[in-house]
């Protein structure tokens, strides 16, 4: 492993003060995420994997270990816009349009009004909603509202895109669609995807690795190399779509994996 | 198609509109079958006739208790927004006015309207409009700041990934955030500034607006006349309830529409 | 809608939620603030009193500043002192103080009874209007409309009826009366809209679930609508105590009812020139009368809404996962 990765975490360590007493969301994490790869964090609610990502994306300061994005400090690639957002609410502005939405982050740093619009039309001609770019957030589809977000955290072309459960609100043929243009846009863009999702067929589907995670405390048990031969509708029907799938939930089920050719162990416990 | 939009219309105004004329109509035979005095309640065609007969006083007054119903909004209204907008950047202010501002809403601010008369002297105008801008500038203060205070997680969390903070979030954020609990908070203050500028008449001061009318026609036992000035209050309430209503139409085009 | 009733109900409670830490030292924090606030205006007023001219500032013929002079604006320690001093020259007259406590007293009776009277009124147009349709649609706008136009303004109409109406051969029409009549008068629109609202606030699944058990229509309205309107009632009582309390002022300012407190506004208003601390002593007798109102009917949101139960309508916007949260 050479090079700089797009995502380097050691020993990271995230506790929280509560009421009751001191939890402990995230212990002992370290992964490598490469430049260029889509990697899934998937496991059970309250394992922490919300919480490894706004770790990443410097929205949550570790107790403990180390954050590198790009090679330098999560909170230095957070200033320098080295990534891109989407959470589960779209978190659209009301009060501004489409394009203004998704000009938001080229406004906010300072590019100009011709360069913005002219970006924001790219956008969302890549998302498919160049015709909706004067209409409000309201006006629009759950669907369509999560697209002008990843319209909006792809704005600066950053080379990591943090996606936050983007489709979790989304029903299941949305759902089926939004992943497939995701997939198409990352092909285009070449941004490295860190993608936190509850659905193990969403994880398999897109990604390259799926980190799979346990709860109480937050930890990593098993990174799953996925590999398909194609990211089309009929990779929904390949075995080693659902040799991934298997993989995924025995690993979430924390039973050995046995015979299943795209397990790959990359970390134990 | 049409045909059901007109269906529809007329059964959201029929019924208020039959229950008003039948209550009228109900009035008048009450009125004049009971043989109620008028000083209890004048019957709606002797109210309606000493309108016609006063109404050029009725709207000359009307003018009087607007202006300062107006010049009290207006200055309430922005004193109001900019003690949220100040609360909002510095948390020690937020804490002084917040419950001072609970607590005003519990007490009855045109009680001031003497005081005010004290300190400016009861022939200026001055008093009255200030207790209107007392009056109004709680509900304004309180909902603008619940605005600015209200910023969705997510928007917080946004921001903070695109690195935009202090003045940048206010402004993309907070503010545009805010409008609609202001326009809210307008449309309170808008009929709270016509009671407080009646009501403040009636606790002397200058004596040319609707308020004093009406204690006046009162004391001379024209109820008729009385009402006349009641239907005068009632009717200037509605303009400045209305022109609010419209300008958070035109000015808020994103408030979830529910009136 | 009834938005503006709910932006009017949020406008009673305390805007400062809790930030973190134990109750006890919020609130203890909270009180020190606003007494620090009182301070900070009573400060103000002794600056503007020592530095401001007397004569006030005039611009183009209108009084823009206040006149500082001591019978215009007295001090702190004038108003004070004017507590204490008996009412009349004369031995034995109680002490403005205890004049002030008393009318304030007055004056809460009868808001009570305007209260009560409005809120009845409100619950029991509320029922129907949730019941039938028709009623909602013929009503409800006039619910409406009478908030939002200075109905107060009858007040010196209803007046009249003191002491010439004559109920019954024996009893007739008294002063008070037309107080608690006019104070209830402005209590019951919030109460009606409130528990109209809280009515209809079950969702049609509940609705549904009621109706799969057959239950009488009295009896989803007693199980169903009625405990799922409390969170709604209960801050409308609380705006229309408030309501009431002006109402009842002004009721009584403007009937000239002897006994209360805003009728010893008017008259120590009156006396102003001779004794300017008067005035003030009996407006902070009103502003105490409305923070009592406001304490006694909180004391109904720990009756109705017992711990545990959510204390305010259920915000309609879908949750966030906080960075703390689990997941």
């Amino acid at each position: 492993m050479t090079g700089t990765a797009a995502v380097e975490i050691r020993g990271l360590e995230q506790r929280f003060e509560t009421r009751r007493g001191s939890v402990h969301a995230l212990t002992g994490i370290d992964l490598r995420i490469e430049a260029g790869s889509f990697v899934s964090l998937i496991g059970p609610s309250g394992c922490g994997k919300s919480t490894l990502l706004r770790c990443i994306a410097d929205l949550v300061t570790p107790t403990g270990g180390e954050v590198l994005v790009g090679g330098v400090s999560a909170r230095r690639a957070r200033e320098e816009h080295h990534y891109g957002i989407a959470f589960q609410a779209a978190g659209l502005l009301d009060w501004r349009t489409v394009q203004r939405n998704v000009e938001l982050p080229l406004e906010l740093h300072g590019v100009g009004k011709r360069d913005r619009a002219a970006r924001a039309a790219h956008l969302l001609e890549m998302v498919g909603l160049a015709d909706f770019a004067r209409m409000r957030p309201a006006e629009l589809s759950g669907g369509m509202q999560q697209r002008v977000a990843i319209a909006r955290a792809l704005a600066e072309e950053p080379p990591l895109l943090l996606m936050d459960e983007p489709f979790g609100a989304l029903d299941e043929m949305t759902r089926e669609r939004m992943q497939a243009e995701l997939l198409a846009i990352r092909e285009r863009t070449g941004t490295t995807v860190v993608f936190v999702t509850h659905s193990i067929a969403e994880a398999v589907f897109c990604s390259t690795q799926v980190v799979v995670m346990s709860a109480r405390p937050g930890r990593i048990v098993r990174v799953v190399d996925v590999d398909l031969p194609t990211r089309d509708e009929d990779a929904r029907e390949h075995p080693s779509f659902f040799a991934g799938i298997t993989a995924v939930r025995e690993a979430l089920r924390g039973r050995p994996v046995r015979g299943v050719p795209a397990g790959l162990g990359g970390d134990d416990r | 198609m049409n045909g059901l939009l007109a269906h529809r219309r007329a059964a959201l105004v029929l019924p208020p509109l039959l229950a008003g004329v039948a209550a009228l109509a109900i009035w008048q035979a009450v009125v004049v079958l009971g043989r109620i005095a008028t000083f209890v309640l004048p019957s709606p065609t002797a109210i309606a006739t000493a309108f016609g007969t006063v109404a050029p006083d009725v709207v000359t007054a009307a003018t009087a208790t607007g202006t300062t119903a107006l010049v009290g909004l207006v200055a309430g209204s922005l004193a109001g927004v900019a003690a949220a907008v100040l609360a909002a950047r510095l948390r020690v202010f937020d804490e002084v006015l917040s419950p001072l501002s609970a607590a005003a809403n519990a007490m009855p601010i045109i009680a001031l309207a003497p005081v005010f008369n004290a300190m400016f002297g009861s022939t200026s105008p001055v008093p009255r409009r200030l207790v209107v801008a007392v009056a109004v500038f709680f509900p304004l203060f309180v909902n603008t700041a619940r605005g600015l205070r209200q910023v969705s997680p997510v928007h917080t969390e946004l921001m903070r990934s695109l690195d935009a903070t202090g003045w940048a979030f206010t402004r993309h954020v907070r503010l545009p955030g805010a409008v609609p609990h202001l326009f809210t908070g307008l449309r309170l203050a808008s009929s709270l500034s016509v009671i407080a500028a009646v009501v403040a008449e009636y606790f002397g001061g200058r004596q040319d607006g609707l308020g004093s009318r009406i204690t006046s026609a009162a004391s001379n036992s024209a109820y008729p006349r009385a009402w006349s000035y009641v239907l005068g209050a009632v009717a200037l309430g509605l303009v400045f309830y209305l022109v609010a209503l419209l300008l958070e139409r035109l000015l808020s085009p994103h408030t979830r529409r529910s009136l | 809608m009834s938005e503006l009733l709910a932006t009017q109900i949020a406008a009673t409670a305390p805007v400062t939620a809790g930030r973190g830490g134990s109750r006890v030292r919020d609130g203890l924090r909270r009180s020190a603030m606003a007494l620090l606030g009182v301070l900070v205006l009573l400060l103000l007023w002794e600056l503007y009193r020592a530095l401001g001219p007397q004569a006030g500032v005039e611009v183009g013929g209108q009084r823009v500043l206040p006149r500082a002079d001591p019978r215009s604006m007295p001090g702190v320690l004038d108003v004070l002192r004017a507590v204490g001093e008996p009412e009349v020259a004369v031995p034995g007259s109680r002490s403005v103080g205890v004049a002030v406590l008393a009318s304030a007293w007055g004056t809460l009776k009868m808001a009570l009874g305007g209260w009560l009277l409005g809120a009845v009124v409100g619950i029991a147009l509320a029922v129907p209007m949730q019941r039938f349709r028709l009623v909602e649609r013929g009503l409800l706008p006039y619910v409406v409309l009478s908030q939002t136009v200075p109905i107060i303004a009858i007040a010196p109409l209803i007046s009249g009826w003191g002491g010439r109406l004559q109920l019954t051969p024996t009893l007739s029409w008294q002063p008070w009366m037309s107080v608690v009549v006019i104070s209830a008068y402005l209590a019951f629109c919030p109460v009606a809209l409130g528990m109209l609202r809280g009515l209809q606030a079950p969702t049609a699944a509940s609705a549904e679930l009621f109706t799969s058990f057959a239950a009488t229509s009295r009896q989803t309205l007693l199980r169903l609508r009625v405990p799922a309107s409390l969170p709604f009632l209960v801050p409308a009582l609380r705006l229309a105590a408030a309501q009431a309390v002006v109402g009842a002022i002004v009721a009584e300012i403007s009937t000239g009812t002897r006994g209360g407190i805003g009728r010893l506004i008017l008259q120590y208003a009156q006396q102003a020139t001779s004794s300017p601390g008067r005035l003030y002593a009996a407006i902070i007798g009103a502003a105490l009368l409305g923070l009592v109102a406001a304490a006694l009917v909180s004391l109904l949101d720990v009756v109705a809404l017992r711990p545990g139960r959510s204390r305010r309508p259920a915000p309609r916007t879908t949750p966030h996962p906080t960075p703390g949260g689990a997941t």
